[in-house]
């Protein structure tokens, strides 16, 4: 359509000022086709915005916890007569409920609430004051206060993800129970605070959304990601070097380069049942640990890495190589010295994205037994890290938005925000690492 | 251009340097190079004339197996720098090309400093047995580089910020810096412009006097300027070699008549 055709022979003479209908024709569609360009992009970054203000919207209630802030003292004839009775916990229970009206007394509000429903705000109080004097002999006496975390329900409430019309009267929460966390919340006592379990913790079980972490998993994820590193970038390098360097050209590198090729296409749920074949199975390697897990991504990463490295050991000018050799170097020499330097902004970005890839891998992992409710503890050691049951950071978040507590799902998406703060993080080191290592030849 | 000037010259004899006999070369089904027997003198420049694809680039990556680093490349027949053979398989091609400097057809400095270039070789070779040494070395290799002068200032800028007539120089610096006996030249001023042309000719004159220089070259009248014998290849075949002014002013081959004159090529 744009191309020049033979018959305008017959066409007028014209100056150069005047337009004609050919040279029109051809602008218009240069023009037509930026426009799709830029309405593609602009599409593209609506869908960004959306995406971003919806992981914001969801995720960042589960960085805030409602708690509620109560300051009371114990006599050590009180903590006497807990201790002495049946029920010790519900004793301390007692003393706290009594210290919270006479607080809403003082206030001058009066509400009527009972100790089921306190239950319900707040949980079972009584263990936690109990262990902390225990724990504290010496606070005995003085004024102590106490944060303790609502319910999932009530933090709910606070944040606008139940109201009076949508909730439902269950053993969980009544209906008459938030006339009581208005009055708490207007006399000060509940209130939001930072959620500083919610990086440091591990997971909780399925009905306590509200102490459920993401530490242990990103831990978790942690020792993944060096048992990827230290041994997918000098393997995958290595392979590279060799395929594209050194060996020579015929049907078996053929072979191989096409298969490393339809490797990097595999679903990486094929990956996870290897894994679960090979290395739990038959080698007979911890389930849910780090180190397996680190192994399957680093058979899926590999694939990643090597078409990277080669891609960009194959685009450093074979007049370098001609230039090394020719003044003497061995063939080795002019790779580690010239070739293999060009190449490193190449290789380490590649590197980096197959990390931040196999970061955000859930699928294989839930087949190795890293679920997310295995991160219930912090492994103990540096070693341990790599053999104790663990769970990552993907698994962890798809665990959460699998619980039926919807609580659970502000977690989830609250993961989510962490994980994109450490793939950003990755990003950003792989752009710096190539402008450090950029040279020009 | 005085054509005159050829025929005067004086040709001294020298040894011979390089002696090839019956080599082929196949690039997988091409035959590139038909037995090609050619002597090659110390302390003389030899240039290689001919049109495109007539094998000259091509025999001039035998004399330091350059073409050992292309898969489909075979090599045949009997190459000897001073009576070695060089595809004997005692020979290591690394060894070879430290012997038997190359200067190719676009300047290619390494992305290191003007030094880096130059100290390059002699560092992998051992040739230095310390900093001052080095430094030696390459004040030497510049100086003979004709580019010393130049950079005396930078040696540490980047080789590549050079001009393109300074790059070549400098490349020649950096193949004369392992010490070899003999420097492959294939199209050095190529892609220089005709002053930095005339300067790399007049670099090759000077070192005529250490190196037996075997330059491939597209100009005739380049090969005219600096060498005293020359080689006219044609598909693959050595046509005619003698003295460069018998080339030039009374070639044997009408072959070769053609080529000079403009008719083929």
């Amino acid at each position: 359509m744009t191309d020049a055709s033979m018959d305008n022979a017959a066409a007028p003479k014209s100056g150069l000022t005047v337009v004609d209908e050919r040279t029109r024709k051809r602008n218009a569609a240069e023009k037509r086709f930026q426009y799709y360009g830029i309405a593609a992009i602009s599409i593209g970054l609506l869908f960004l915005l959306f995406l971003f203000g919806s992981i914001l919207r969801s995720g960042l209630p589960a960085f805030t916890q409602t708690v509620v802030d109560v300051e009371f003292a114990l006599t050590q004839a009180q903590i006497d007569e807990a201790e002495s009775k049946m029920l010790k916990t519900k004793a301390y229970e007692n003393f706290f409920i009594a210290a919270l009206s006479e607080q809403l007394e003082e206030r001058g509000m009066d509400v009527a609430f009972d100790a089921k429903a306190i239950e319900r705000i707040v949980g079972k109080t009584g263990g936690t004051i109990r262990s902390h004097f225990q724990a504290n002999p010496s606070d005995v006496g003085s004024r102590v206060s106490f944060e303790l975390a609502a319910s999932s329900r009530v933090d709910g409430y606070m944040n606008g993800r139940i109201t009076r019309d949508t909730l439902v009267d269950s053993r969980f929460l009544m209906l008459t129970d938030l006339d009581l966390v208005d009055a708490l919340e207007d006399a000060g006592i509940i209130h939001g605070a930072f959620n500083w379990n919610f990086i440091t913790g591990t997971d909780s079980g399925v009905d306590n959304p509200g102490g459920a972490g993401l530490g242990a998993s990103v831990i978790g994820s942690f020792f993944m990601m060096l048992v990827v590193l230290f041994l997918s970038l000098p393997i995958g390098v290595a392979a590279s070097i060799y395929l594209e360097e050194f060996a020579p050209k015929n049907r078996w590198t053929d072979l191989i380069e096409v298969n490393i090729s339809n490797l990097a296409a595999v679903p990486s749920i094929v990956f996870g049942i290897l894994g679960l074949a090979v290395f739990i199975q038959f080698a007979g390697l911890p389930q849910s640990a780090p180190l397996v897990g680190g192994l399957v991504l680093t058979l899926m990463t590999l694939p990643t890495i090597i078409i990277s490295t080669r891609a960009s050991l194959a685009a450093v000018p074979p007049s370098i190589r001609d230039a090394a050799l020719g003044v003497g170097a061995s063939k080795m020499q002019s790779v580690f010295h010239h070739v293999l330097p060009l190449a490193m902004p190449g290789i380490l970005t590649g590197t980096i994205i197959g990390l931040a890839q196999a970061l955000g891998e859930t699928a294989p992992l839930l087949l190795i037994g890293m679920v997310g409710f295995v991160a219930r503890e912090y492994p103990d050691g540096f070693l341990a890290g790599f053999t104790d049951a663990n769970s990552a950071m993907p698994a962890q978040i798809y665990t959460w938005a699998s619980r039926a507590d919807p609580g659970f799902y502000e977690k989830a998406w609250g993961g989510i925000i962490i994980l994109l703060l450490f793939l950003i993080t990755m990003n950003t080191i792989a752009v710096i690492l190539r402008r450090r290592f950029e040279r020009r030849w | 251009m005085n054509d005159m000037r050829i025929v005067e010259r004086d040709v001294e004899t020298n040894d011979v340097k390089i002696a090839a006999k019956n080599v082929q070369v196949h690039y997988g089904d091409t035959h590139a190079i038909k037995d090609v027997d050619v002597e090659i003198e110390d302390k003389t420049v030899t240039a290689f004339i001919g049109p495109s694809g007539c094998g000259k680039s091509t025999f001039l990556r035998c004399i330091n197996r350059m073409n050992d680093t292309i898969d489909v490349c075979r090599v045949q027949g009997d190459i000897r720098i001073d009576g070695d053979d060089i595809y004997d398989r005692a020979v290591d091609p690394v060894q070879l090309r430290a012997k038997v400097g190359m200067v190719f057809q676009k300047p290619n400095p390494f992305p290191k400093s003007i030094y880096d270039n130059v100290a390059y070789g002699p560092r992998i070779h051992g040739l230095a047995k310390n900093k001052a040494d080095l430094d030696d070395i390459v004040e030497n290799s510049l100086r003979r580089g004709a580019i010393w002068n130049e950079v005396k200032d930078r040696l540490h800028a980047p080789g590549t910020g050079l001009s393109g007539g300074q790059q070549q120089r400098l490349c020649i610096a950096r193949a004369v810096a392992t010490e070899p006996e003999v420097l492959l030249m294939d199209e050095p001023c190529s892609a220089l412009d005709p002053i930095a042309t005339a300067q790399v000719e007049e670099l090759i004159d000077e070192l005529r006097a250490n190196y037996s220089v075997v330059i491939v070259t597209h100009s005739m009248q380049q090969a005219a300027r600096v060498s005293q014998k020359t080689a006219f290849f044609h598909l693959g075949n050595l046509v005619e070699y003698g003295e460069t002014g018998q080339i030039f002013t009374n070639p044997v081959d009408p072959r070769t008549e053609s080529y000079i004159t403009g008719r083929i090529g």
